[in-house]
């Protein structure tokens, strides 16, 4: 299997919109060497702004850039804009939907050695209960890249969240991004995953061992927590026996609280949720971490497995 | 200095704008009134003499800016707003009602002649360097005016704004700290001492300027100069909070207290 970074997926669409549209600015605090932004720096000297440490001037700096007609791309670890600057995020951006694209890295459990300072497991539920903001999280490189320029496409903000590793490269998730859109990358008939950002890998492996057990799996990959295609969840619904949602954050306000929501307004079924549970995380490698916080293949087939025995 | 007929012109303009403040806040009953009462000599001379803008055309490229950092002084922002005609006068009667484009807070998406939305504090000189320097990358001349609390500069993201500024060398940037030393609990050097001012700016890399926020052409001969500056500069304005209603300046619990009928009617009596 290949393994690719996403934040690189994100560095690299950066300069092709570049050259693109002369509107696009990148700005970011300081992590320009991790959030793989230095790459823009370079080819486009003056429209790349270092702000310095300093997040909340970033966020509200970036709000002003919109209000003169640009299209900044504010980048930095996926802690620091939600938590450090969520007050930028939603009274400076959010709340006057200004079009400021927040790019972020480091997000997740993967983020490893750093430990549970910078591992943003609960970003996604700060991002989504934003009025007029959008909220992406791509499975892979590839879909990253993609998942960059359709933010550039669209008017108003949004929230794109990367991790730090390399992580699968995944053929089935490519091809044509829709913001808003599912990818049904697997049918089945029994029972379904529904997966966001990087665990779509371990969505399909899980998918395999089912199906090695003689359980028809469907695997839907949303990497649009908002706003979340409600038809492709209840069709998974309607259609299959249960739901399990993976995401890699915690299990509180994420992907898995979204599916719930919706599935048991509209047509209650069961839905299990794998994520981080609701603890900070550790330091470690970032596969040790997946494995010891239950966010692989295994504990997907645990949880489709309590379904179908129900 | 300016003609003696232009002096009385803003004068008798400061006047009606701060009777419409307490008419707004008293009867929204909610709203800030001393702060507002404060700015309004320096609001009117911007909008009334030093700023470039036409308010038959809100969205004009090459307008001068008006951000107002301390936002909760939107009685202030917003009946200039309506005297020059950006909006109908009887807007003003929806201040802080459900429906009305005036919110507590400015949101500049609804009321013509925001220029920034702003409402938690620090947000507004932070949006205001992002601005200026949106305005540089397009080599536009414009100036950009913002107006901040002098508790509101406790915020540590005015600090970073203020680095960010002298980096990127925003000489359309001119700023104010509005410094009447009261903030909602209490005298400001006792909630939390920031002076020096000056030498705080300064070290910051702006220029410092001083003046009295009262004094029309102090205000006018401040602002000439601040103009002529090749860098970011800081005015502080040295300002009276409840200004022209006697039994409200310098009192602090005016800042987000709106005046009852009896309290009304006298600070109407006052202005008149």
């Amino acid at each position: 299997m290949e393994y690719k970074q996403t934040r690189k997926g994100y560095a690299d669409a950066l300069i092709e919109l570049g050259r693109q549209n002369e509107k696009v600015l990148v700005m970011d605090a300081d992590v320009a060497k991790a959030t793989l932004t230095e790459q823009f720096e370079a080819v486009f000297p003056d429209r790349f702004f270092n702000c310095g440490v300093q997040e909340q001037n970033m966020l509200s700096a970036a709000a002003g850039l919109a209000l003169e007609g640009f299209i900044p791309f504010a980048s930095t670890f996926g802690v620091f804009a939600t938590c450090r600057a969520g007050d930028q995020m939603r009274s400076s951006i959010a709340y006057p939907k200004l079009n400021v694209k927040i790019g972020v890295t480091h997000c997740g459990i993967s983020t490893g050695g750093d430990g549970a300072s910078h591992q943003s497991n609960e970003d996604i539920a700060m991002a989504r209960t934003l009025p007029n903001m959008t909220v992406i999280v791509p499975g892979d490189y590839e879909e990253s890249r993609l998942a960059t320029h359709a933010a550039a496409q669209m008017s108003g903000p949004v929230y794109l969240r990367f991790g730090r590793d390399k992580y699968p490269v995944v053929p089935e998730i490519h091809g044509e991004f829709q913001i808003g859109k599912s990818k049904v990358v697997r049918q089945g008939s029994e029972v379904t995953i529904i997966t966001t950002g990087i665990l779509v890998s371990e969505g399909l492996q899980a998918a395999n061992i089912l199906e090695q057990e003689g359980i028809s799996t469907r695997v839907i990959h949303m990497p649009t927590i908002k706003p979340l295609d409600e038809a492709a969840i209840l069709s998974a619904a309607k259609d299959t026996q249960g739901i399990v949602t993976a995401e890699e954050h915690s299990i509180l306000g994420g992907l898995g609280e979204a599916v719930a929501a919706v599935v048991s307004e509209n047509y209650p079924c069961p839905v299990h949720r794998v994520g981080v549970m609701d603890t900070f995380g550790e330091s470690g490698h970032s596969a040790e971490l997946l494995d010891k916080y239950g966010l692989r293949a295994k504990d997907i087939v645990t949880k489709a497995m309590q379904i179908v025995k129900r | 200095m300016i003609a003696p007929k232009k002096h009385l012109f803003l004068k008798d303009k400061a006047r009606k704008i701060r009777k419409e403040i307490v008419t707004m806040v008293h009867r929204a009953n909610s709203g800030h009134v001393g702060g507002s009462l404060g700015a309004a000599d320096l609001v009117v001379a911007l909008y009334h003499h030093l700023m470039k803008h036409d308010s038959t055309n809100p969205e004009w490229e090459s307008r001068d800016r008006f951000i107002l950092s301390k936002g909760h002084c939107t009685p202030v922002i917003y009946a200039v707003l309506a005297d020059c005609g950006y909006f109908p006068e009887q807007d003003l009667l929806g201040f802080r009602r459900p429906g009305s484009h005036l919110q507590g807070h400015p949101y500049q998406p609804k009321t013509p002649g925001i220029d920034a939305s702003t409402g938690t504090l620090g947000i507004g000189i932070s949006t205001a360097v992002g601005m200026a320097l949106g305005a540089k990358l397009k080599g536009q001349k414009h100036y950009y005016y913002v107006l901040c609390g002098d508790g509101e500069i406790q915020e540590g993201q005015v600090w970073e704004a203020a680095a960010f500024a002298n980096k990127y060398k925003l000489d359309n940037l001119i700023g104010f700290v509005d410094r009447n030393y009261l903030q909602t609990d209490g005298h400001s050097e006792k909630v939390m001492p920031m002076d020096p001012l000056d030498a705080k700016w300064a070290s910051f890399g702006w220029k410092v300027f001083e003046m009295n926020g009262h004094d029309f052409n102090e205000i006018i001969d401040t602002v000439e100069k601040a103009k002529k500056e090749n860098r970011p500069v800081m005015i502080i304005t040295n300002t009276t909070k409840g200004k022209g209603v006697s039994f409200m300046e310098n009192k602090a619990e005016w800042h987000g207290k709106p005046p009852g009928i009896q309290d009304f009617k006298k600070a109407i009596q006052e202005l008149a």
